[in-house]
């Protein structure tokens, strides 16, 4: 049982990084436009390259 | 207007030589739409950051100072074929955004939280039976604490001070329950972990927050939803007066740059935007808006002008003023004042709910203490065991049963093109028996229209539509739009209160006055049929025509009125317009109860005499008279195109040319209040079965995450079924 002693420090500092970053995300405003977010993510770069890969997201 | 813009009002300095200015944008749907609008404005040199936002419909643009004029970037976007206009964020708006990032702050961690405690509780919960040793289980005790403890202090933090708040009001509201739970579960654990017991419950307190709060984020997004869409309506409007910014040159400036004592210029067929005294100029102004009354009013020097008069035929000079005594807008307002005041508070059905259900649980967790140390088990085990009675009791399911069901019914009815002002509305509605309808711009459009178009040939009807789009009267503006023409014809003539005329291929075209025309007769002949309508004569050298331009009902009144009547709503209509104009709409809606040429005193009085009579009163209104009606209505609706006082005192507000949104308000609001009063019933009898788990002692940690857990996803699902209202036909 000695490996719960650097387990759960472990476990306990991933769940901070997860909040921390939740957090982080919140303040940059990551959750201010949720419908744009995700047509962003499959939007075109300039200038404008045919996006070959994982086109099963076009949805 | 090709008048200088001035949008300065509106650019916010950002320091650093950067300047910033936020837009409402309309037609934005799709990520094609949001590419287009930032590269287009991108590629405007200067410009540093072009970002659409598509959830609130709205464009952030910033660049260096300088260079560039803000109504570049609303003429870029008109050519890239949306319309724009700057907005400021309204107050309310601004609390609500900053409202709901708290509430997701808070989920966030409780949520965090919740994940790290269950990490630590599963393992005791299996461990206990397997080879979990007594050290390891305080250990991972302590674990829990050092986790829920911070967290459910930050996250708490919503329910705690609503709690309090009310708690020094005197009154109770569902938050106490919740909060006194929440200490309590938190409080007890952290007496039994020092004790190594075997039972605590830090994750009951942290997961019954995540819940509650997660309800709580989706209430509130809604709504702050509402009021981004709401807000984009307000500024599209692009309200804009002429200011003189000396004695003699103007400048077109948004109205929430004007201010008292500041003299504007109103032209024909434009609508005022501002409340103010007419101190130059001679002409009919249509005060329809304002009180109902669809007959022009004559104004000269000293004549008082509110926003939403439609200026008619001559320019006026107005001077800027806050209402002057013995004015309408000051009788308005007192009025307004007055029903507001007198508004009875309702009641939320989730605080009645409380009012009831607190005592009850708080009384019961006593007894259970009682009865255990009058079996003569030890205070500790009694208090623990009433401890637990309160956390299986904690309104979970209650606390969701009505924000769930608030949000979908509000993202419904956000569908059906109505926007809900105020929170409560949704109950309000649901127990309405009378509807009032004002008959000017709420049951009739508040354009005007040609109602014999199809009696005209297209062609004459085209030319006659493109000839009007060189006039500014409203009727002539009514027969364009009936023309559905875009091309004005070239070196058109307009003759001042008489009417526009023009020459195509040597012929001579006249569009005016019938008189001006030549067409008495046919004009007299229509007239006679109908004396609302506002007769215009159109001559194509020596062939007459006559057009009969009148405010139409809007396209499905008769059917939602009759739709209403179906359901056993008592339909009334009071208007401040004259009798022969009212009876004529009534008759054709087939309302057999209404008033004609109230004046809002009357309108609340008559409202006042139905409450008394014990009718739940719905209110739908849009003039500047309707405002102390639609406050002094159980609830209150007004139309998109509303004064600005009637859609702040309107709990709905609809939008469209249609009626249907009241019928669709009232469908969605009763389903939903019907579901709300499952929701709670399914709470009620969850609480009946597991109580007595409880009060035997019985109730473990595990049971009381796993019946949590079950009643709320089932108040969940049950509150989705408001999405739909069974397809009843109108």
């Amino acid at each position: 049982m000695e490996v719960l002693v650097y387990l759960v420090p472990i476990a306990l500092a991933l769940g901070l990084i997860g909040l921390l970053g939740f957090l982080w995300s919140l303040r940059s405003g990551q959750y201010d436009d949720l419908d744009g977010a995700g047509w962003r993510a499959i939007a075109d770069d300039e200038p404008a390259v045919p996006s070959a890969s994982h086109p099963q997201q076009l949805k | 207007m090709a008048a200088i813009r001035d949008f300065s009002y509106y650019v916010k300095d950002l320091g650093s030589g950067l300047a910033h200015l936020d837009l409402a944008v309309e037609g934005v749907t799709c990520a094609g739409c949001m590419m287009k609008i930032e590269r287009g404005l991108s590629s405007i040199p200067d410009v540093t950051l072009a970002r659409v936002n598509l959830t609130d419909r709205r464009l952030a643009v910033e660049w260096k100072k300088g260079s560039l004029d803000p109504a570049q970037f609303v003429d870029r976007l008109a050519a890239l074929g949306y319309k724009a206009y700057p907005f400021e964020p309204v107050r309310a708006e601004v609390v609500e955004v900053e409202q709901s990032q708290f509430l997701l702050r808070c989920l966030g961690v409780a949520a965090f939280a919740t994940m790290n405690v269950m990490m630590l509780s599963v393992p005791v919960w299996s461990g206990n039976v397997t080879d979990m040793i007594p050290e390891q289980r305080d250990f991972f005790h302590w674990l829990s604490a050092l986790i829920a403890l911070p967290a459910a202090a930050y996250a708490g933090q919503p329910f705690f001070r609503s709690a309090l708040a009310v708690l020094r009001a005197r009154s109770v509201n569902m938050d106490v329950p919740i909060s006194i739970g929440v200490l309590l579960a938190l409080g007890m654990s952290v007496v039994e972990t020092v004790h190594h017991a075997e039972h605590v419950y830090f994750d009951a307190a942290i997961m019954l927050l995540t819940f509650l709060l997660a309800g709580r984020y989706l209430d509130q997004n809604m709504r702050r939803r509402t009021r981004a869409v709401a807000g984009n309506l307000a500024a599209l409007k692009a309200e804009t007066a002429t200011k003189f910014i000396s004695a003699t040159e103007i400048s077109v400036i948004p109205v929430a740059a004007i201010a008292a004592g500041d003299i504007v210029l109103l032209r024909p067929g434009e609508r005022c935007a501002v409340d103010g005294t007419v101190i130059d100029g001679r002409s009919e102004i249509d005060q329809s808006l304002i009180t109902g009354e669809t007959r022009y009013v004559a104004a000269a020097a000293g004549t008082a002008v509110y926003a939403g008069t439609m200026n008619i035929s001559g320019t006026l000079r107005i001077r800027v003023g806050a209402a002057a005594e013995g004015t309408l807008l000051a009788e308005i307002s007192r009025l307004l004042e007055n029903a507001l005041q007198a508004r009875s508070h309702y009641v939320q059905l989730a605080d009645r709910a409380s009012r009831l259900y607190a005592p009850v649980v708080h009384v019961t967790a006593l007894l259970t203490m009682l009865g255990w140390v009058a079996l003569g088990a030890s205070w500790h085990d009694a208090i623990v065991t009433a401890i637990a009675v309160l956390i299986i009791t904690c309104p979970c399911a209650l606390g969701l049963a009505i924000p769930t069901v608030q949000t979908i019914v509000a993202g419904s009815l956000f569908r059906a093109g109505v926007l809900l002002n105020s929170g409560d509305a949704v109950e309000r509605v649901a127990s309405v028996d009378t509807v009032v309808f004002d008959k000017t711009g709420t049951l009739t459009l508040p354009e005007l229209d040609v109602v014999n178009a199809g009696a005209i040939p297209t062609d004459v009807l085209q030319l006659a539509g493109r000839l009007a789009l060189a006039s500014h009267h409203p009727v002539a503006a009514a027969v364009a739009r009936a023309s559905r023409m875009a091309s004005p014809l070239e070196g058109i003539v307009e003759e001042p209160g008489q009417g526009v005329r023009g020459l195509i291929d040597g012929v001579e075209l006249r569009l005016g006055k019938p008189s001006f025309c030549g067409a008495e007769g046919m004009a007299n002949e229509i007239l006679s049929a109908d004396p609302e309508i506002s007769a215009v004569g159109f001559s194509k050298g020596r062939d007459r025509y006559v057009f009969a331009v009148r405010q139409q009902l809007r396209p499905d009144a008769a059917a939602t009125v009759s739709a209403l009547l179906k359901r056993g709503v008592l339909v009334e209509i009071l208007s401040g317009d004259r009798k022969s104009a009212v009876k004529h709409a009534a008759a054709v809606l087939g309302i057999r109860a209404w008033r004609a040429g109230l004046t809002p005193a009357e309108k609340i009085a008559h409202i006042d005499d139905l409450k008394q009579r014990g009718r739940k009163v719905m209110m739908v209104g849009d003039g500047l008279n309707d405002a102390p009606a639609l406050a002094a209505a159980s609830v209150s609706m007004s139309p998109v195109s509303a004064t600005h006082l009637s859609q702040a005192a309107a709990d709905m507000i609809f939008l469209g040319k249609e009626l249907a949104p009241v019928l669709a308000a009232i469908d969605f609001s009763r389903k939903a209040l019907q579901l709300m009063r499952q929701n709670l019933a399914l709470a009620i009898g969850y609480n009946v079965l597991a109580v007595p788990i409880a009060i035997a002692g019985y109730a473990t940690p595990l049971v009381a995450a796993a019946a949590m857990s079950g009643s709320s996803i089932l108040v969940m699902l049950n509150s989705l079924r408001a999405r739909r209202v069974a397809p009843e036909v109108m």
